[in-house]
């Protein structure tokens, strides 16, 4: 038998409209309106309890690139980072377009994960942006959305098609926004920055030109698309007058963009290199505006594991990308210190949201949902010490920030996934 | 030593290099860089007062040349070296202000030898300080002045400093 | 002795110089360039060092100015040119670097496409690393050269009016040049097609405008870069003809430049681009002495550049 009490936290509900201090209790995996006797005890007096969280833009490199990250380990820093559900993208090798991936991964997280992972699904055969993958039958092996993620489909009339047909299924789709002609060779954000580092830039319209052809497809279609890792002003105000309109766009940020500018880069840092780049502070100051009006409804990490041998090489050849996934909510809380975001609305960002546009029934705290909850010291202060992540990579441009803000504890089914010692 | 004295050793030293130099065909000044460069000027002036001829004048830097570089916690000022005329089977003068460790006229003999074979060299110190480090001695000197190691020898002239006298600081 | 206010042991750009290392450079290399004149063009300064020229990126002049250089003060030369990158199959740099360093090499000149390979070096190892272009970034030695060359025949370099015209947005030439000048007080201005020289660059102190005529009929010193109509570039302008025709410096536009304003090119030249032939010999251009002028402040920087490090090591 499976009993927990979660005593004396302020829990923090938005789907049930609760924000207020008490006890929280589980039973045989699931919330429950009264405690069970001979329950374990959690004290999480002085803590935010919530909904177990979910980052639902990751990459746990498996199957292919077990070097940088395995299932395992991936869903271990969730876990150490306050998420009960990761999830995945398809650019592993071989990608997700086929079924036989998709088992494995799904194997693999029941067998070795410690967090629920939901798989993606290819657009396109191998990411290659000519053929549909096989979309019908993703979905039957279990994905939760459709995403080229890593590459974005760049020719329009097949992106309206695999839109068009991803609505059959009821899956979302999810897009890296890149026009490969802008962007070219860019390896960050064109503007004075690349200028003065002699870098080629990654011009912000390379990512607009992206995000207003999903609009309008959003809108022909009537379906979904989701708009991944929004770096850019211009995008987020073309996302914020779409919806305004009532078309089903939406968009999600990610920690380093609405923490870091392009300045970041003045020594080469590859640890800073990711794709969308940092950009100004401007956009910085946009995606700010946009997570606090509601245009961007959903945080997440885009958690990029990378050897440290692949990125210890001259910038241009570095691979994009960064860890996250233990930062995430310490830099996420600085929102509502800084009175961008109230807390209940950060919370939103990162149960409610994600769980609606995925389908997924997580993110809530009603009495029968699954135990996932997170309990987080939103005042603990704390210094990230890379070389202790549970990831197998260390690339992350936080090495050593001081941080405030941090998940103490992790469910999962009712089980705790990850606890402080 | 005052300007006064500085000027009497001048014109002994000037003396000196006649006595000692039956061939003054062949004669050529070089000064070390700085203020080796007007001392070299007054003695080959007195010198051709004397002889009644003009002598050529050359100046070296020797900062390329100094051994001690990695000893010096910032690189050392250069500035160019100036011998128009061929040094080759002349009898150099070589003329600087402060004899101390020897190694400066190491470096500026070294330099001398990159322009050229002289026949012969000769140094004019106006100030003999002592502690040698290397097997170096002046052939002429306008004073010895004992002193301790880590005392200053400051040689002003008129032509940079403003005026003339040789000061020690202890 | 006086000192210098030297205390890099690297030169990775201008960007990290002050007006006075700069001015330094400049006065060290003034004394260097009479070596050249000497019989014996040799001091041995730089006796016993170990020099490595590492051009990712082949340069035969570039190299060949630092072998000279470095042969000059004494030291010793290898020369290491591969046009391999990261992404072939072989050694990564920084690998490639360490073995250097096993070696006990004191200085390593550094040529690499990748814009930041110089720092990416300096931060690996203990060796002097000089910049010799990376990417798009720096050329610094270029730069000082070319500042030696207006300083030589112009006597100054404040108040200037200095002209850089032709592919300034991928150019490293151009980003060292216009570092140097402003931080020296010249008035710089940069021309060419709106596509090689946007406008981000007026935030850097300098005027840009699209009009050559407007751009070099008050110019002191005119600077022209090589333009290449790569596979990188062809989106850029459209054919090298039209860039000739509106941007290069022919008779005519050269008849309506100041009567002593000088032509510099840091080469090599495309004769009939950028420049007409026989104005790339004429009296006003200076080209070839910037040549000269380039290996004496290459030998001033790496006198300057090893003399720091060898009295870093000293004191440790």
């Amino acid at each position: 038998m499976n009993a927990l009490v979660i005593k004396n936290g302020r829990v923090i509900d938005p789907a049930n409209n609760v924000d207020e201090v008490r006890d929280l209790f589980v039973v045989d995996a699931k919330i429950a309106s009264a405690p069970a006797p001979g329950a374990d005890a959690l004290d999480a007096t002085g803590k935010f309890v919530t909904p177990g969280l979910i980052d639902m833009h990751v990459h746990l490199r498996e199957p292919g690139r077990s070097d940088k990250e395995t299932i395992e380990t991936g869903t271990r820093c969730a876990a150490r980072g306050g998420f009960s559900s990761v999830v995945c993208m398809p650019n592993t090798t071989p990608a997700a377009d086929n079924t036989g991936t998709i088992a494995f991964i799904t194997q693999r997280a029941a067998a070795a994960g410690c967090v629920h992972v939901f798989p993606t699904g290819a657009i396109t055969k191998e990411l290659k942006g000519e053929e549909l993958a096989p979309i019908g039958s993703l979905k039957k092996a279990g994905v939760v959305a459709i995403t080229d993620d890593g590459r974005c489909v760049q020719n329009n009339e097949l992106m309206r098609r695999a839109v068009e047909y991803a609505k059959m299924f009821n899956l979302p789709v999810l897009d890296h926004c890149q026009d490969y002609n802008l962007v070219a060779d860019g390896v960050m954000n064109e503007g004075h920055w690349s200028v003065a580092l002699g870098l080629r830039g990654w011009p912000a319209i390379g990512e607009d030109v992206i995000v207003a052809r999903n609009i309008l497809i959003a809108e022909q279609m009537g379906w979904h698309i989701h708009c991944q890792h929004v770096s850019s002003a211009r995008s987020v105000e073309l996302i914020r007058e779409a919806k305004k309109r009532g078309i089903k766009i939406s968009g999600e940020a990610c920690p380093h963009h609405f923490t870091l500018t392009d300045a970041a880069l003045k020594n080469y840092d590859t640890n800073c290199k990711m794709n969308p780049p940092v950009r100004t502070d401007r956009d910085r100051d946009a995606i700010l505006a946009g997570l606090g009006d509601g245009t961007i409804e959903i945080i997440a990490s885009d958690h990029a594991p990378h050897c440290s041998y692949e990125k210890e090489v001259e910038f241009d050849v570095a691979p994009f990308g960064i860890i996250g996934l233990e930062t995430e909510l310490a830099l996420a809380l600085e929102l509502v210190r800084n009175r961008v975001l109230s807390i209940r609305s950060l919370v939103e960002k990162f149960t409610v949201n994600p769980a609606r546009l995925l389908r997924l029934k997580k993110g809530t705290l009603s009495v029968g949902a699954d135990a996932d909850i997170t309990v987080i010291d939103p005042e603990r202060e704390w210094t990230y010490d890379v070389a202790r992540s549970a990831s197998k990579s260390r690339n992350t441009p936080f090495a050593g920030w001081k941080l405030r803000g941090c998940a103490t504890a992790t469910i999962v089914n009712g089980k705790t996934a990850w606890r402080e010692d | 030593m005052d300007g006064a004295a500085l000027e009497r050793a001048l014109t002994r030293m000037a003396h000196e290099i006649v006595e000692h130099n039956p061939e003054p065909e062949s004669l050529a000044f070089i000064g070390i860089r700085t203020h080796g460069v007007p001392l070299a000027r007054r003695l080959a002036r007195k010198v051709g007062s004397i002889l009644q001829c003009e002598f050529p004048i050359g100046q070296l830097d020797i900062n390329m040349h100094r051994d001690d570089l990695s000893l010096r916690g910032l690189p050392p000022k250069v500035g160019p070296s100036d011998i128009t005329f061929d040094v080759t089977g002349k009898d150099i003068i070589l003329v600087d202000d402060v004899l101390f460790t020897g190694r400066t006229i190491r470096a500026a003999m070294d330099e001398i030898s990159d322009f050229g074979r002289p026949r012969k060299i000769q140094l004019a110190s106006l100030v003999d300080r002592g502690h040698r480090e290397l097997p170096i001695r002046p052939d002429y000197v306008g004073k010895n002045v004992p002193t301790a190691p880590q005392d200053r020898v400051l040689v002003r002239l008129a032509e940079i400093d403003g005026k003339d006298e040789v000061v020690i600081e202890r | 002795m006086t000192a210098t206010t030297w205390k890099h042991k690297d030169l990775l750009g201008i960007q990290e110089l002050t007006a006075v290392e700069i001015t330094e450079v400049l006065d060290t290399a003034t004394a260097f360039k009479e070596v050249g004149d000497r019989a014996v063009k040799k001091v041995p300064s730089l006796r016993g060092k170990t020099m490595v020229n590492l051009f990712i990126e082949p340069s035969t002049r570039t190299r060949t100015s630092f072998e000279l250089a470095a042969k000059r003060l004494s030291a010793d030369v290898i020369n290491i040119a591969t046009t391999a990158s990261s992404l072939v199959k072989g050694e990564t740099l920084k690998d490639t670097a360490l073995n250097l360093q096993a070696l006990n090499t004191d200085i390593i000149v550094i040529r690499h496409s990748a814009a930041g390979a110089a720092h990416f070096l300096s931060r690996l190892l203990h060796a002097s690393v000089i910049n010799a272009g990376d990417g798009a970034h720096e050329h610094p030695t270029q730069a000082l050269l070319d500042a030696f060359t207006i300083r030589e025949k112009k006597g100054r370099i404040a108040g200037l009016n200095v002209t850089i015209l032709g592919d300034i947005l991928y150019s490293r030439v151009a980003r060292s040049n216009i570092w140097l000048l402003t931080k020296l007080g010249a008035h710089v201005t940069l021309a060419g097609p709106s596509t090689l020289v946007p406008r981000v660059f007026e935030e850097f102190g300098c005027r840009v405008t699209h009009d050559i005529d407007e751009a070099i009929c008050d110019a002191d010193v005119i600077n022209l870069l090589r333009i290449q109509h790569e596979r990188q570039r062809q989106t850029m302008f459209p054919s090298i003809g039209e860039y000739t025709a509106m941007f290069g410096l022919n008779k005519e536009r050269f008849a309506r430049t100041k009567p002593d304003a000088m032509i510099m090119h840091p080469g090599p030249i495309n004769r009939g681009v950028e420049i007409d032939s026989e104005i790339a010999d004429c009296g006003r251009s200076v080209i070839l002495e910037q040549v000269t002028n380039g290996l004496a402040v290459r030998m001033a920087v790496l006198f300057l550049c090893a003399g720091r490090r060898s009295a870093m090591e000293g004191a440790e």
